[in-house]
């Protein structure tokens, strides 16, 4: 065939796009490809494919959904992770004339991805998820406002990952540091696929959380149940609408910094170039006005987690509700006050610099508040110690730290010896793991059970969690440290042979989270295993307070039978003081949405559009793009959208329950 | 017994005691006074962050559920005291450690000129400070020394004592300056200055490297930095200029070229243009600097005119590590308007009245009187005869 004509098809594409002569990417893309044939195969043999299209893929039930991010989250956290043990395990080697065992280009592009993996992939996966499958049941909703949304969003979140997934095998990912600063993510620069596939597969993904951001808004903002005014509404709850609100404000500003930088690189606009009057700068600017939200985004849920399981496991009421959903508030506000403190040394004037400084050490203040919240929670509580609120313990000692030596940061001449430094990466992975992935851990045991209908399997669950604490400190101490001999990041050999032992003891540690990780896969089997022992028949396994645990363990399709009315906001603590009686009769027809296929459709040609972008496959894209748009329409002609479970099925349900709770008195 | 525990803890003690914890130790008077605030700070945030472990590890013991002994209030949930407290004594900290950042930030603001050399010894105004242009290459970093004329790669020396003005840019993508020892960092960016004002108080040789990732050559994009007394400072100058070589213009372009690992290099002429062009982008005889073009602009521009004028301003699209959507640069041939809806051809555009801007770099300018201002407003008035 004439190139020109292998060109028009295949675009950029070659054979040569294949990486054969990376023997690392070869090994894994063999070990995935087994992996993925026997799960296919498995699938195949066993006649699952109808059932997962017909109750999964296609589902708009916000719990099954909510299953399906945790689901995305956790399987991607193994490959952020792998890529985390990969450069631990370079930096440990690659000392006193030894180059590692990675070369720059395959290196370069771990960091990268691995930085975009975690934040996009795992840890927004993990948050988003809980919030979904959480919140409805929260507030005594059926499902979230927009359903057939819900579903679209999570088949683009899985879009983008699909698209970062596929750069490790076909082609290669960014070279440019997880926020792909330009010059060098330029076209000029980096003219490889490498950027494109991260512009697109966060394009993708940006479009499913934008989207996901104003079902939940709008879902707290409306389907509360009646007597759950906004001050009355579980912590988690209001943390979840901070935190959409800051995704829907901010998200925006990602899509549009990247298309900016996309027009750079497939029209040769200059917003960002050197020449012709482009501003790298600006980009830097407008990528930090989405990314220190973001890092609020993380984290807030995970403060309302932590409520949660503070509250519960103390058998006491939060201290502080007041003060904990202004504190949440101020700092949703405040988040957006701060972003320069990421580029001090940018070289803005010292008026500036202390602006950004103050405001990022304001926002310790509600933080602090919230700290002495849980403590005083505690106070005079009865504790016990099961595995969420020993992360919840492991959460408040580890954020401290990451909190204090973060204010330390927004000290501009602080900054400008720490900045870029080991310092700084153990700091936002003291608040990001210690935070965020502390709290989805809390989180994941703590609704666990609601979920499944049996308890994780406490023993597995405690081995992971000393692993994780343990491997947590013994990795990052040593990068403190590294950062006060003046040690900077993203570096892949090293000349100083006195600086190896902490980059070993660094490796070490995460060789520990690795076996924590191990351990927490070992939990889930064996819970599931011994899912008759564990078993949660009350729906309400931990004495909690809030109305999730008002229904059964898993809650049936519809959430609740009748909608709960709420005096309290410990809603079903109060129901239970006041003997609430569950009732027995009166069932209705109950108005349900239509699972619909029309999301994953629709991401699939989202996903095809960027991967024809990404290598200049025009053709691919354009009719991805029309079939987009074809699909979109023709949905809005499908009247099948809603359906009534009958009276019969809601009796069927409810009375299974009864006998359930009979049979566990 | 003791003694096998002396023994765990000895190879934590040789961890220790080999480490150079430079950022807390440092060589110059402003990363001196950096690591002070850096220590300030801690201290004023362990006033709270100690206690608040204390209590955590203290309530997380004593109100454990098999405790009980201890007092249990499951309703209890509000103490306007406590929450006076709770809010006030971060806020304390905070309004502490924000005047301490005001001041910081603004006495050791890196644009700032020195006033002290160390804490009690002020600046000799007599002598003039060491004024140094920095360039951070792919993969490496040029110093010019402007005053001695020489320039080196990858090495850098200072006089102790004497202050050090550092004007710093890039040729292809953002790096950070960064030598722990000396003073906090900046960011090199093309096409932009940033300044970096410092003194090294303590002879010795220092690291010093890019802490802003580049590239592929990243890791080995360090240098070492001397801190040497006069004597020894004349002797370094000597050396550069006796290793010959001269850096012009040609030579800085092979020089630019991406490379890794690159070894010293001295230079005893330097082009005592060369720090201008390279900060303007139009070392390339080629290509229109910067500045010129800052100042058409400032005058309105070329109008349509400009529209042709894109390849003498073209700099990173083809250049420097690859080509992308060509190896052919692209221009504008001509620019559609509603009189010539098929687009003009650049035959038939008019070049520009006033051409002396449009000189490439580097050809002489033409000689330029300004001609005695008549307007009211901007110039000298006209002297009447009366």
């Amino acid at each position: 065939m004439s190139p020109d004509l292998l060109k028009l098809i295949f675009g950029r594409l070659g054979l040569e796009s294949l990486p054969l002569h990376e023997p690392i990417v070869v090994g894994t893309f063999v070990v995935v490809a087994l992996g993925g044939a026997a799960l296919l195969g498995g699938l195949t043999y066993f006649r699952l494919w109808g059932y997962l299209w017909r109750e999964w893929f296609t589902t708009v039930d916000h719990k099954r959904i909510g299953i399906m991010y945790m689901i995305l989250g956790i399987v991607m956290l193994l490959r952020g992770f792998a890529d985390a043990l990969m450069m631990r395990g370079q930096q440990a080697l690659a000392f006193g004339g030894s180059e590692g065992y990675l070369n720059a280009h395959h290196y370069d592009q771990v960091f990268t991805a691995h930085g975009v993996i975690m934040i996009f992939f795992v840890a927004m996966p993990l948050v988003t998820g809980l919030m979904n499958y959480v919140v409805p049941l929260q507030i005594g909703a059926r499902d979230v406002s927009f359903p057939f949304l819900n579903n679209f969003s999570f088949w683009m979140t899985v879009g983008g990952a699909v698209l970062v997934m596929a750069s490790l095998f076909i082609g290669e990912f960014a070279r440019t540091g997880w926020l792909a600063y330009p010059p060098l993510s330029n076209i000029g620069y980096s003219p490889d696929v490498g950027v494109d596939y991260y512009i697109w597969a966060l394009q993708v993904a940006g479009v499913g959380t934008t989207l996901s951001g104003i079902n939940l808004i709008c879902t707290i903002v409306k389907l509360r149940c009646p007597g759950m005014s906004m001050m009355k509404m579980p912590v988690f709850t209001w943390t979840s609408l901070c935190t959409n609100v800051l995704i829907v404000a901010s998200f925006p500003v990602l899509t549009v910094v990247l298309a900016l930088l996309s027009l750079d690189r497939y029209v040769g606009t200059n917003f960002f170039t050197n020449d012709f009057g482009g501003s790298p700068m600006m980009y830097v600017n407008l990528i930090w006005i989405w990314g220190h939200p973001e890092v609020y985004i993380l984290v807030l849920p995970a403060f309302g987690i932590f409520s949660e399981v503070t509250s519960t496991f103390s058998g006491k009421r939060l201290f502080g509700y007041t003060s904990m959903v202004y504190a949440t508030v101020v700092i949703t506000i405040l988040s957006y006050l701060v972003w320069l403190h990421h580029f001090f040394t940018m070289g803005s004037g010292a008026s500036v610099n202390s602006f950004f400084g103050i405001t990022t050490m304001i926002i310790s203040i509600p933080t602090g508040a919230k700290m002495f919240n849980w403590l005083f929670t505690m106070y005079r509580g009865r504790i016990r110690y099961e595995l969420p609120m020993m992360w919840t313990i492991a959460f408040m000692l580890t954020f401290v730290i990451g909190g204090m030596t973060g204010v330390l940061l927004a000290v501009p001449p602080a900054d400008f010896v720490l900045h870029n430094s080991l310092f700084l990466i153990a700091h936002f992975h003291n608040v990001i793991i210690g935070g965020v992935v502390f709290g989805a851990f809390a989180g994941i045991t703590y609704w666990f059970p609601k979920a499944f209908g049996f308890r994780l399997d406490p023993f597995w669950g405690k081995l992971s969690f000393w692993f994780w604490v343990s491997g947590f400190y013994l990795a990052f101490m040593p990068l403190y440290v590294l950062g006060l001999m003046g040690v900077t990041r993203r570096l892949r050999v090293f000349d100083d042979p006195s600086l190896q032992i902490w980059f070993v003891i660094a490796a070490i540690g995460a060789g520990l989270v690795a076996l924590g990780i191990g351990c927490m896969l070992v939990q889930f089997a064996v819970s599931f295993l011994r899912r008759e022992q564990l078993k949660d028949v009350t729906g309400d396994p931990w004495d909690a307070r809030t109305l999730e645990w008002a229904t059964s363990s898993p809650p049936p399709d519809y959430n609740f039978a009748f909608t709960p009315v709420v005096h309290d906001n410990d809603a079903w603590w109060d129901m239970k003081k006041r003997g609430y009686q569950r009732p027995l009769t009166g069932f209705r027809p109950i108005h349900m949405p239509s699972s619909t296929g029309t999301g994953i459709i629709l991401a699939g040609l989202a996903t095809a559009m960027g991967f024809g972008l990404i290598w200049y496959i025009w053709w691919l894209a354009a009719a991805s793009f029309i079939a987009m748009l074809a699909v979109g329409i023709g949905h809005t002609f499908n009247y099948h959208r809603d359906f009534d479970i009958p009276v019969d099925d809601v009796v069927r349900t409810e009375d299974s329950r009864t006998k359930l709770l009979a049979g566990a008195k | 017994m003791s003694r096998l525990k002396i023994l765990a803890l000895l190879p934590l003690a040789v961890a220790l005691s080999g480490c150079n914890y430079i950022v807390l130790a440092p060589a110059g008077d402003i990363a001196a006074q950096q690591r002070d605030l850096v220590i300030i700070s801690t201290v004023l945030m362990l006033l709270i962050v100690v206690p608040v472990m204390a209590l955590t590890v203290l309530f997380a013991w004593r109100y454990r559920q098999s405790n009980t002994s201890a007092r249990y209030e499951p309703e209890w949930d509000h103490s306007t005291k406590l929450e006076l407290v709770i809010w006030s004594a971060p806020l304390l900290i905070i309004v502490c450690l924000g005047a301490l950042t005001w001041m910081g930030t603004h006495l050791l603001d890196p644009y700032r000129t020195l006033g002290r050399i160390q804490a009690d010894r002020a600046v000799d105004q007599s002598k003039a400070p060491l004024e140094v242009d920095v360039v951070a290459l792919d993969w490496k970093w040029l110093f010019i020394y402007p005053d001695y004329g020489i320039a080196t790669v990858n090495d850098l020396a200072a006089p102790i004592d004497r202050p050090i003005n550092f004007r710093i840019t890039a040729s292809s993508v953002m790096n950070s300056f960064y030598i722990p020892a000396l003073a906090g960092q900046i960011y090199a960016m093309p096409g932009m200055e940033t300044k970096l004002h410092a003194v090294v108080n303590h002879p010795g040789t220092y690291k010093g490297f890019s802490a802003n990732y580049s590239g592929a050559g990243f890791s080995g994009m360090h240098f070492n930095f001397h801190g040497l007394d006069d004597k020894g400072f004349d002797a370094w100058i000597a050396s550069a200029k006796s290793a010959g070589g001269s850096l012009g213009r040609a030579q800085y372009l092979q020089l630019e070229k991406p490379s890794q690992n690159e070894p010293v290099r001295r230079y005893g002429t330097v082009d005592a243009d060369l720090y201008r062009l390279i900060l303007n982008m139009c070392v390339d005889t080629g290509k229109m600097c910067q500045s010129e073009m800052m100042a058409i602009d400032a005058k309105g521009g070329l109008g349509h005119q400009g529209l042709n004028n894109t390849l003498p301003l073209a700099y990173d699209k083809y250049a420097r590590r690859g080509t992308a959507l060509g190896p052919e640069p692209v221009f504008v041939a001509g620019a559609c308007t509603p009189d010539a809806p098929q687009g003009q051809t650049t035959a038939s555009i008019k070049a520009p009245t006033d051409a002396a801007p449009l000189l490439g770099a580097g050809l002489e300018r033409p000689t330029f009187t300004p001609q005695k201002s008549s307007s009211f407003f901007l110039g000298q008035r006209p002297k009447s005869d009366s």
